[in-house]
C-alpha cells in the first residue's frame, strides 16, 4: 500500500518503539520563546539536565514584546530576562529583542531556512503547525514536553491519524489563503481535525505562494489538527534557495533529490478525506467567538435560532451577546474601531505588499485606529526597503515593531473593553485581544479595506484613487 | 509527576461546547515564570460574573470538572492544566478534548476523561447537587452519586504512567543508547549554533 506524506516522515524519525508505549520521535528543530520556556529550563535545572542538542535549538522574544518605543512592562521584562539567562546558561542560540533578527518564531524559522521539507519541527505554542507548509510535521507542544525535548531532542508520540484536505476549483481573484482556510474552517468545523495531521492538497493549495500556504498550514490548529502540511514542490524549493540554513552548492543538489521524493503515493490512503470547493468562495468575515463561526462578507450575522444542536446554538448565542451583535445584521453595515495587521498568520512581507497597495493614496476612516505589526525584524527592514511602511504612514496606520502583538494582546497592544477589531490573525476568542475586546477575523485585504472604510468591504468596494 | 489512581468529590458543571484555554487562563497570567500559583487565575474573565460557577458556594471542594465538548481548545498553554490543578481539580470528564491541551493534562497527573456526550450529560444532571462522584482511573470507571457506573477507554500506556507517576523524560533517557545511535546515523541538516 502507498505511503503518505506523513508516513514518510513520521517511519524516518522513529527512535525506538517499545511494545505498547508510543513511538519516542526525533525532533530536528525546536523553537523556543518567552512565554511557554521559563518552567521548562527550571525543570531541567531542578534535575541537574542539559539542553541536548543546543545547535537543534533557536529561541526568540515575540510573544511579550512591546512594539511601540517604551519597555516592556516588568512582569514582561522579567520572563525576557529569564530566557536570555537561561539561553546564556544552557548554550541555546538567542534572537533577543533588538538583535535585528527576532521576530515571530512562526516567521523567523522560514525565513531562516530551518524550516525545511521531512523535518520533525516542535515549538511551545499551538501556530507551530505553521512550518508544515515546507512538507514538514510541525505542531505545538506543551510546557512539560518543552523540557522533554530540551532534554532528549525527542518526544513520545502516538502517530496521529492522517487527514486530507483537497481544495477543489478555482480560487476566484481577490481571494487569498486566508479565506480559503477560513471558508474550510467555517465548513468543516472547529474540531473536524482533531487527532489527525492535515495534508492540504488540490490545485488551489499548488497555486498558492510559500507564504500563502503559511498561512493555510497556521490555521491548522483552529480546526483542532495537531498539525497540517502541504508536500513541497517547486515553489516551495525555490523559497528556500539561498536562505542561511538552507544547504548551498553540491549539498543543496543532493537535498532537492531527497525533497521531491517527499510526497503522498497516488495509491496511498486516508483515515479521513475531505473536500473544499473553492471557486465560489467570497471573502470571509468570522462574527463570532471561535474561528468557524465565519460567513462572507456578503452575508449577515446568522441567527442561533436556526441551529439544530442545542450546545451549537447555546454557543452562538453566547458568542452574539458578547459580539453584540444582532442576527440578520448585514456584515457590511458592521463598524470597526481597531484594524490589526500582522501575526504568525498574515505578517510576512506578501502580506504587507497586499496591504500597501490597497491602502497607497487613501487614508485610514475617522475614528477608526489601524496598525500594521511585521512578523520579524528581517520583515521590517525588507518593508522599508519598499518604502511600505512610508505608504502605511501616509495612510494613518501605525508601523510598529515585530512580535505577536494585539494577536494575543500580552504587550501594551490591547484591545479596549467593547472595541471592535477586523484583524488578520488566528484567533476570536473571548478576551483574546482585550477583555472585552471584540475581533473579527479577515484576511489582509479585507482589513486593508475596512481600515480605509471604517465598515467590513473588499478591496473592489472602495473608490478609484485620491 | 503526581500519581494518580481514584478522587472521589463533589463535580463542578460547566456546560459549554469549545471551552478555549484562553479562557481557562487568560494571557495575562502567562508572564508569571513559575509553574505554580495559576489556581486563583482560574476562567479570570468568566469568573468576573457572580453568577459563573466557580463562584458558587462549595466550588472549590470539587475536584471533578464536568465540561462540554472540544473543552480546551486552541493555544497550547500548559497554564491551562496548571491552572485547573492548582484550583483543585484531578480529573476532567468531557465528551471530546483538544489534543494538545488532554496531552499537557497527561503530563502533570490531570486526568481528561472522556465518555460520550449523552454519558456526561448525565453526570453533569447527576451532580448538580454537590453530590459526590467518584473518578476511577485504576478500574476506568466513573460512579455517579446515583452508584450508577461508566466505564470509560483509557490508552493503556497513558494509565500506566499516571497511576505510577512516571516522569517521561527519566524514561525516554532510559533508551540513551538508542536516542544516541539515531543522532549518530542522521547527522542535522544545520546548526542553529552556526547560521550566518
Amino acid at each position: 500500500m502507498g505511503r503518505t506524506l506523513l508516513d514518510r516522515i513520521w517511519d524516518a524519525h522513529v527512535v525506538t518503539e517499545p511494545p505498547g508505549e508510543p513511538a519516542l520521535l526525533w525532533v530536528d528543530l525546536h523553537l523556543v520563546h518567552e512565554v511557554t520556556s521559563p518552567q521548562a529550563f527550571e525543570g531541567l535545572r531542578l534535575a541537574g539536565r542539559e539542553v541536548r542538542r543546543p545547535d537543534l535549538t533557536l529561541a526568540t522574544m515575540d510573544h511579550n514584546v512591546p512594539t511601540g518605543a517604551g519597555p516592556a512592562d516588568p512582569l514582561s521584562q522579567a520572563q525576557l530576562e529569564a530566557l536570555e539567562r537561561n539561553c546564556t546558561e544552557f548554550g541555546v542560540p538567542l534572537y533577543a529583542t533588538g538583535s535585528g533578527r527576532e521576530g515571530i518564531v512562526h516567521v523567523i524559522g522560514p525565513e531562516l531556512g530551518l524550516s525545511q521539507p521531512g523535518l520533525t519541527i516542535v515549538c511551545g505554542d499551538s501556530h507551530t503547525s505553521t512550518h508544515g507548509a515546507f512538507g514538514a510535521l510541525a505542531f505545538g507542544i506543551g510546557t512539560s514536553e518543552v523540557e522533554h525535548v530540551l532534554a532528549t531532542q525527542c518526544l513520545p508520540q502516538r502517530k496521529p491519524r492522517s487527514l486530507r484536505l483537497t481544495f477543489t476549483g478555482e480560487l476566484p481573484p481577490g481571494l487569498t489563503a486566508k479565506d480559503m482556510i477560513l471558508g474550510a474552517i467555517g465548513r468543516v468545523g472547529i474540531s473536524a481535525g482533531a487527532g489527525h495531521v492535515v495534508e492540504y492538497a488540490g490545485e488551489p493549495v499548488r497555486a498558492l505562494s510559500m507564504e500563502g500556504r503559511l498561512t493555510v498550514c497556521n490555521m491548522s490548529i483552529e480546526w483542532g489538527a495537531r498539525a497540517g502540511m502541504i508536500a513541497p514542490d517547486e515553489t516551495t524549493f525555490a523559497w528556500l534557495e539561498d536562505r542561511p540554513a538552507a544547504p548551498k552548492g553540491a549539498a543543496w543538489e543532493r537535498t532537492l533529490e531527497r525533497w521531491r521524493e517527499l510526497r503522498t503515493d497516488d495509491d496511498a490512503t486516508f483515515d479521513t478525506e475531505l473536500e473544499v470547493d473553492v471557486s465560489t468562495l467570497v471573502s470571509q468575515v468570522t462574527w463570532g467567538t471561535n474561528p468557524g463561526m465565519v460567513v462572507p462578507l456578503d452575508g449577515a450575522v446568522p441567527d442561533p435560532g436556526e441551529l439544530d444542536d442545542p450546545a451549537a446554538r447555546e454557543a452562538a448565542e453566547r458568542a452574539l451577546a458578547y459580539m453584540d451583535l444582532e442576527p440578520g445584521t448585514p456584515i457590511r453595515e458592521i463598524a470597526v474601531d481597531r484594524i490589526f495587521i500582522g501575526s504568525c498568520t498574515n505578517a510576512r512581507i506578501e502580506d504587507l505588499r497586499l496591504v500597501a497597495d490597497i491602502v497607497a493614496g487613501r487614508r485610514v476612516a475617522d475614528g477608526v485606529r489601524a496598525m500594521v505589526v511585521p512578523g520579524s525584524a528581517s520583515v521590517k527592514r525588507q518593508a522599508e526597503e519598499e518604502g511600505l511602511d512610508r505608504i502605511f504612514e501616509a495612510a494613518g496606520f501605525e508601523w510598529r515593531r515585530a512580535g505577536c502583538s494585539m494577536c494575543l494582546g500580552m504587550n501594551p497592544d490591547v484591545l479596549a473593553p467593547g472595541e471592535r477589531c477586523a484583524s488578520t490573525s488566528n484567533r476570536n476568542f473571548e478576551g483574546r485581544q482585550g477583555r472585552g475586546g471584540r475581533t473579527h477575523l479577515v484576511s489582509p485585504a479585507v482589513a486593508a479595506a475596512t481600515a480605509i472604510e471604517g465598515r467590513f468591504v473588499e478591496a473592489r468596494d472602495l473608490a478609484g484613487v485620491a | 509527576m503526581r500519581a494518580f489512581r481514584r478522587v472521589t468529590s463533589p463535580a463542578l458543571v460547566l456546560d459549554r461546547a469549545d471551552v478555549d484555554t484562553d479562557q481557562i487562563i487568560p494571557k495575562q497570567f502567562l508572564k508569571r515564570i513559575e509553574r505554580t500559583g495559576f489556581g486563583e487565575f482560574l476562567f479570570w474573565d468568566w469568573r468576573q460574573d457572580p453568577e459563573f460557577v466557580l463562584n458558587r458556594p462549595g466550588a472549590h471542594d470539587a475536584k471533578i470538572l464536568l465540561a462540554g465538548r472540544n473543552f480546551g481548545s486552541g493555544s497550547s498553554r500548559e497554564h491551562a492544566p496548571w491552572a485547573l490543578q492548582d484550583f483543585g481539580f484531578e480529573a476532567v470528564v468531557a465528551p471530546s478534548f483538544a489534543d494538545i491541551f488532554a496531552s499537557n493534562c497527561l503530563k502533570i497527573g490531570l486526568v481528561p476523561v472522556v465518555l460520550p456526550e449523552g454519558e456526561v450529560r448525565g453526570l453533569m444532571a447527576a451532580a448538580a447537587d454537590g453530590d459526590e462522584l467518584t473518578v476511577d482511573l485504576d478500574a476506568q470507571e466513573i460512579t455517579g452519586p446515583d452508584g450508577r457506573v461508566v466505564a470509560f477507554d483509557f490508552d493503556a500506556f497513558a494509565r500506566h504512567c499516571l497511576l505510577n507517576g512516571l516522569d517521561d523524560v527519566a524514561r525516554a533517557l532510559e533508551h540513551e543508547d538508542e536516542i544516541a545511535a539515531f543522532e549518530r546515523a542522521h547527522p542535522a541538516p544545520f546548526a542553529t549554533t552556526a547560521l550566518p
